[in-house]
């Protein structure tokens, strides 16, 4: 295993919570520093520049060389530049790797009092999330009209928006970088937004999406687009070289509701658990199942199974949506014509991928989803019953013939209530 | 920090001085009626002899009290002891009652006084310092720069902390003379509670349910919004306040055994001792009862709550250690250790007590039916070392001592026998397990780090599985500080509740049978 990034493997999902003092880096590292030797996994710390396919050897920027008979490639991605004037001033970064946490820690040790965030995403809410810890005022640039107004509904949008505004960020929506202005040494002074408007600032978080970190393969007889091109058993075009993860590209998209380039944790996890399996054994497709992916914005937990789009043609598919009277809590139930689950979005409230795995690949009726709904909560014990008020809201909106789930005595005694 | 916080921390640090200035106040002036009173009848003319050189003379500090009570008594002992005249040694140690009866100090006279300065100056700085903690945040998890804080990270202000706990424990355990101003001090609100003058137990008694109040109320403010987490946390700080602390001095003002009726044996390991099974035979209808219900706590209670609920019905929600660990102990959670070793370690330790404890039980009813005639007094012997090695060194000064090096459960996790059999049962014979949630995962490794009894927790949610530990003991932090809502703390079949997952939900690629 190759990697320049870090001796050894860590979880990049936690990298803000080291920032943030909840763990240290060690903490982000899955395994222990001994469970690669004993069990025989090579690591070698080096960056890999060049990959010679046809003598089956690696290049290190040292310039040491590494022979192999199968390559995986694995690269991950990189944060987006879109080319905006300045966007490499010092005090201007991405954040997805190791080094982007060290430099960012370096870029707010001091003298930043106000930091500006392009780019409404997951990872710029953990951004922000990251910058308030350090108390540094945080402005939010937004392209669309919404909050993550690509992936969520208005309801679900506009309920984060407010959980944003909760905590003090200063959220622009429909507004765009245009440039970065540097000061005299080379160091980020202020930007300029799409609205004219110029906004002191001595960091900026450039987290407008990721693309994948292939650039050092291009001009190789390995087809490269956007990824690292591969078939839906990650093999590449050249024999025994297969690549997984972020940066690869599937010449077709693996389900009709994927992309062809998939960049979320559970893919990765779950192209290398495939691939895995295909150098061990007789190959299979790589079918990956229902949906499913999960954040924390700020304080507020978000999971979603199946596939619920933005906007929908009300024609074609009707909704189920509850929101508690905090405007803190949700729950969407997206179904077909016919009222069958095709996915949903909690927020606030934790339930059972299981459940709805089952649910949405057996196209249950909502109304079995909903009267099922106790045994999906996953919220621990004695918190309030959330999934009895959707079932009364799910019978009021849509009638029913089940009846909503009771409170045992004890919960009722001692549990939250709604 | 807010203002009403620093004044908080101001008047807690100014209470936790006076605590430590007090032991030094005051003179010592040893009579003879007090080496009367305060000696068995079989030492009381040895040691009136042997300390008649002392009598009337005026001791500046504990220090010159305690070396002038060493030079006339010790070499009597150690001419014994050269002799071998082991029954004729006095083993009793009487410094604590001699050295309290000897005390004049202004604690003495105006206990009331100095009460407030320092247990009451702390417990009101730390209320004021918890109780709008986190007021202008939203509820949520908290664990803003633990690792970047001096105190919960090993820094120089932790490393302090443990010593001043370390250095107290060896104080209370081992010279309690030299805490008799601070004995003084609590001695009226023993008055009141159980009648009779305090001890330095009931001084240790007294600030452990103070510090586990205003710690609990902290974790109150810590949980906002966890229900699960505001519950147990209420339930430790009403088993320690009534049940460990008040109960027994009631029961005691009612001239009825001393008792906790929710100390289990084995780690209540006195429970089975000749002195104590004699004080439940005479102690009438109610001792009677203490001793059946003691029973039945260990072969009933223990087996069927901790097979529907797992082990945490007790460690988390009614145990006095427990109790401490997660309130004091809470801010030092993140520091145990989660390493394969450290697991190894755990299994051989933890196990090993309990078979000690469980021997040496045996042994002392066996030798207690037998009239002595076994063993005579050989289980006296080993009472002391395991006393001396278990119930001080490992349960306090490393139990709690350690809570700044090694996390807030180092007793319950490598020592406590109690915790070991419960663990027995949560393991092969429970409804216990954490869920984890599908293929959700992110192996971020909040679980892990949070988890006080060293469980990787991470190991096994990231492959899917549910956690089926021993050693768990249900606090449900991991579940707290999970950010994807991944674990869920439950009680269920006990089908499928270890379960292999080699492919998680999500992935229709491979279908593996089992």
């Amino acid at each position: 295993m190759v990697s320049g990034e870090s001796k050894y493997f860590f979880s990049r999902t936690a990298l803000m919570y080291v920032f943030m003092g909840h763990m240290k880096f060690e903490h982000t590292q899955p395994y222990e520093d001994h469970f690669w030797e004993k069990n025989r996994i090579g690591l070698k710390e080096a960056w890999v520049e060049k990959i010679d396919f046809e003598q089956k050897s690696l290049t290190h920027s040292s310039g040491e060389r590494l022979n192999y008979d199968i390559l995986v490639i694995a690269t991950g991605s990189k944060p987006n530049k879109f080319g905006w004037r300045g966007e490499d001033l010092r005090g201007v970064q991405g954040l997805y790797s190791k080094q982007d946490l060290e430099m960012m820690e370096a870029n707010t040790s001091d003298g930043v009092s106000r930091a500006v965030i392009v780019g409404g995403g997951l990872i710029g809410i953990e951004m922000a999330e990251m910058l308030s810890y350090k108390k540094i005022p945080v402005t939010f640039l937004v392209r669309e009209k919404r909050f993550w107004g690509n992936i969520l509904p208005r309801e679900e949008s506009e309920l984060v928006g407010r959980h944003l505004l909760e905590h003090h960020i200063d959220l622009r929506l429909e507004t765009e970088l245009e440039e970065i202005l540097p000061d005299s040494e080379g160091r980020v002074r202020a930007v300029v937004t799409s609205k004219g408007e110029e906004i002191p600032c001595q960091f900026v978080g450039l987290t407008a999406g990721v693309s994948p970190n292939v650039d050092f393969l291009r001009g190789s007889e390995l087809k490269v687009n956007r990824g690292v091109k591969v078939d839906a058993f990650f093999r590449t075009n050249i024999p025994d070289v297969y690549s997984v993860g972020d940066c690869a590209e599937f010449e077709t998209a693996p389900a009709p509701d994927r992309k062809n380039i998939e960049q979320v944790w559970y893919t990765g996890r779950m192209h290398g658990e495939t691939l895995a399996h295909n150098l061990c054994k007789k190959p299979v497709r790589y079918r990956p199942g229902v949906w499913f992916n999960s954040a924390k914005f700020l304080d507020i937990e978000y999971q979603t199974y199946g596939i619920v789009s933005p906007v929908a043609d009300a024609d074609e598919v009707k909704d189920f949506y509850w929101e508690h009277a905090s405007g803190k809590i949700c729950f969407r139930m997206r179904m077909d014509c016919k009222e069958r689950i095709l996915g949903v979005n909690n927020l606030g409230i934790r339930l059972r991928h299981e459940f709805f795995d089952r649910a949405i690949s057996e196209s249950w009726p909502g109304e079995k989803v909903i009267a099922g709904l106790q045994s999906a909560n996953f919220d621990p014990e004695f918190f309030a019953p959330y999934p009895i008020e959707i079932q009364k809201a799910f019978l009021s909106q849509f009638g029913g013939s089940f009846q909503p789930a009771k409170r045992s005595f004890v919960q009722k005694l001692f549990g939250a209530s709604v | 920090m807010r203002t009403v916080e620093k004044i908080g921390l101001g008047l807690f640090l100014g209470g936790l001085i006076a605590f430590m200035t007090i032991p030094f106040l005051g003179t010592y002036t040893l009579s003879e009626e007090s080496v009367m009173e305060n000696t068995k009848d079989i030492h009381r003319e040895k040691m009136s002899e042997l300390l008649a050189p002392m009598y009337g003379q005026q001791y500046s500090s504990s220090f010159s009290f305690m070396s002038a009570f060493a030079e006339n008594f010790d070499p009597y002992n150690d001419e014994l002891k050269s002799q071998q005249l082991w029954d004729q040694v006095i083993w009793d140690d009487y410094t604590f009652p001699l050295a309290k009866a000897a005390l004049q100090s202004p604690v003495r006279d105006s206990p009331w006084l100095f009460l407030g300065l320092s247990i009451g100056l702390a417990v009101l700085g730390g209320f004021l310092y918890n109780f709008r903690r986190h007021a202008e945040e939203l509820p949520g998890i908290k664990n803003n720069g633990v690792f970047h804080s001096s105190m919960k990270n090993r820094g120089i202000v932790g490393m302090l902390t443990g010593s001043l706990l370390i250095v107290f424990y060896i104080v209370l355990y081992w010279f309690p003379a030299y805490l008799v101003n601070l004995v003084w001090m609590v001695n009226p609100i023993s008055e009141i509670i159980s009648g009779g003058p305090a001890s330095q137990w009931f001084l240790y008694g007294l600030i452990y349910t103070l510090a586990i109040l205003v710690m609990g109320f902290r974790m109150f403010r810590k949980y906002r919004g966890n229900r699960y987490q505001q519950l147990r946390t209420a339930s430790v700080m009403f088993f320690q306040t009534a049940f460990a602390f008040l109960i027994p001095e009631i029961l005691v003002l009612l001239n009825q055994p001393y008792y906790d009726f929710k100390n289990i044996w084995p780690l209540d390991y006195e429970f089975f001792y000749d002195y104590q099974i004699d004080a439940f035979l005479s102690g009438g209808g109610v001792g009677m009862f203490m001793l059946i219900w003691g029973i039945l706590l260990i072969i009933v209670a223990v087996p069927v709550f901790t097979y529907f609920y797992g082990k945490r019905w007790y460690c988390s929600w009614v145990c006095g250690c427990g109790g401490l660990a997660e309130t004091v102990g809470d801010p030092y959670r993140q520091l145990s250790d989660k390493s394969v070793k450290a697991w190894k370690f755990e299994r051989w330790i933890v196990h090993s007590v309990l078979l000690l404890v469980v021997v040496m039980t045996v042994l002392t009813i066996v030798n207690y039916f037998s009239g002595f005639a076994l063993l005579g007094n050989v289980t006296n012997q080993l009472h002391s070392i395991y006393g001396f090695a278990i119930g001080s060194v490992f349960a306090g000064v490393v139990g709690t001592g350690f809570y700044p090096f090694m996390g807030n459960r180092v007793w319950c996790r490598f020592g406590c026998p109690l915790a070991a059999y419960l663990g027995i049962v949560q393991r092969f014979k429970s409804r216990f397990r954490i869920t984890t949630n599908g293929g959700q995962c992110i192996s971020c490794g909040n679980c892990s780090t949070y988890c006080e009894m060293g469980i990787d927790v991470r190991w096994y949610a990231q492959r899917g599985q549910d956690i089926v530990r021993a050693s768990c003991v249900g606090c449900g932090v991991c579940s707290a500080v999970c950010p994807r809502g991944v674990l869920k703390l439950e009680n269920g079949p006990e089908q499928n509740r270890i379960n292999e997952m080699p492919i998680l939900i999500g992935n229709d690629s491979i279908k593996i049978k089992l």
